[in-house]
C-alpha cells in the first residue's frame, strides 16, 4: 500500500485534551530512568518555580502519539502502522510539561518523499496548553516501508 | 549565576542503564506504546527481527536523562531543544536486557545567545544507537 502523496501538506485536527496527572508524570520519569527530584517530588518542583511537577523531556511523545494515531487511522492516508519505523525525533521546548497541563496536539505532515520503495514521512505535532500557547512542537519522521 | 561558560569538549555527565525487559514493559504502560515487538520474542521473530527491541523512544528519553540533572545544577539553565536519529535498534537479551552508555559532552557554545550544544554519545553492545543526539541548553540570563 503507498502513501497517499496527497497527505503533503496536510493539517490533521486537534487532539481531545489531555490532563497531565501527576502520578502519570511520576509513572513515565520512573519508566524512562529519571532521577530528577522535579520530576518525583512536588515540594522539589515548587521550590524551583514550577506549579507542579516538572514532566521529563521526552514526555510529549505521549500527545505526538495521539496525534499520529489520527493520522493512522485517516483511511486515505495509505499505510499501516506495521510498515513505520521510526527514523528521526526532536522536540523544540517553549516550557517544560508539567502536571495540571491540559494539552492538544495538531498535527501537520510537512514533507513526504520517496527514497528507494520507502517512503519518508516528517510530521509536526504543534502541543498546546489550554490557554492556546504552544508548549512544545514535537517532529517525527517516518520510514514508511514499502510493501517489497 | 555568572559561573563560567561550558567549554567545547567538556564531559558534562556520563551514565549507564541498564534496560531489561521489564523496563520495556514499564516503560510500554507509561508511554502507551504496546507494540509487541518490544516484549514477545515470536512477534519480534515473525516481522524477521532478532529479537526483542527496546522502544527508540525509551532510549532517547532515557539518555537524556544525565543532561537533565546537569541542566538542574544551574538555576535558570533549560532544555529548549533535543533531537535524535534512531540509527540502530537496541537489542534486549530476555535475562541480562541491554547496557546502554551515554556520554554528554559540549560540542558548541554560542555565547550571545547564551545556548550550549550538548552532544550525546549513546551505545548498546559496542555500537552506537542513536545518531546526531543533541540537546540545546539555554543557560538563563
Amino acid at each position: 500500500m503507498p502513501v497517499n502523496p496527497d497527505l503533503a501538506g496536510r493539517t490533521f485536527p486537534p487532539t481531545a485534551p489531555y490532563l497531565v496527572g501527576r502520578e502519570k508524570v511520576r509513572e513515565f520519569a520512573r519508566a524512562v530512568f529519571s532521577e530528577s527530584p522535579l520530576s518525583l517530588d512536588v515540594a522539589a518542583a515548587r521550590a524551583a518555580g514550577y506549579p507542579d511537577l516538572v514532566a521529563p523531556p521526552t514526555f510529549a511523545v505521549v500527545i505526538q502519539q495521539a496525534s499520529l494515531d489520527g493520522l493512522l487511522a485517516d483511511p486515505d492516508a495509505g499505510f499501516a502502522i506495521e510498515q513505520v519505523v521510526h527514523g528521526e525525533q526532536r522536540f523544540a521546548y517553549t516550557r517544560p510539561i508539567v502536571a495540571g497541563d491540559e494539552l492538544r496536539g495538531t498535527l501537520s505532515v510537512t514533507s513526504l518523499r520517496s527514497a528507494g520503495g520507502h517512503s519518508m514521512l516528517t510530521a509536526d505535532t504543534v502541543i498546546t496548553d489550554a490557554d492556546g500557547e504552544t508548549v512544545v512542537v514535537a517532529t517525527s519522521t517516518l520510514v514508511v516501508r514499502g510493501e517489497e | 549565576m555568572s559561573a563560567a561558560l561550558p567549554a567545547v569538549g567538556d564531559v558534562v555527565a556520563e551514565r549507564e542503564f541498564r534496560i531489561t525487559r521489564d523496563a520495556l514493559v514499564r516503560y510500554a504502560g507509561a508511554s502507551g506504546d504496546f507494540n509487541a515487538i518490544h516484549y514477545r520474542d515470536d512477534v519480534a521473530a515473525a516481522v524477521g527481527l532478532p529479537g526483542v527491541l527496546a522502544h527508540g523512544m525509551l532510549t532517547m528519553g532515557a539518555a537524556v536523562q544525565p543532561v537533565v540533572d546537569w541542566v538542574e545544577r544551574m538555576p535558570g539553565a533549560k532544555i529548549v531543544e533535543y533531537g535524535v536519529r534512531f540509527v540502530r535498534p537496541v537489542l534486549v537479551h530476555p535475562t541480562d536486557g541491554a547496557l546502554v552508555t551515554v556520554r554528554a559532552t559540549v560540542g558548541a557554545v554560542d555565547e550571545s545567545l547564551g545556548i550550549v550544544r550538548v552532544d550525546l554519545a549513546v551505545t548498546a553492545a559496542g555500537a552506537t544507537v542513536l545518531g546526531k543526539a543533541q540537546v540545546r541548553v539555554s543557560l538563563g540570563s
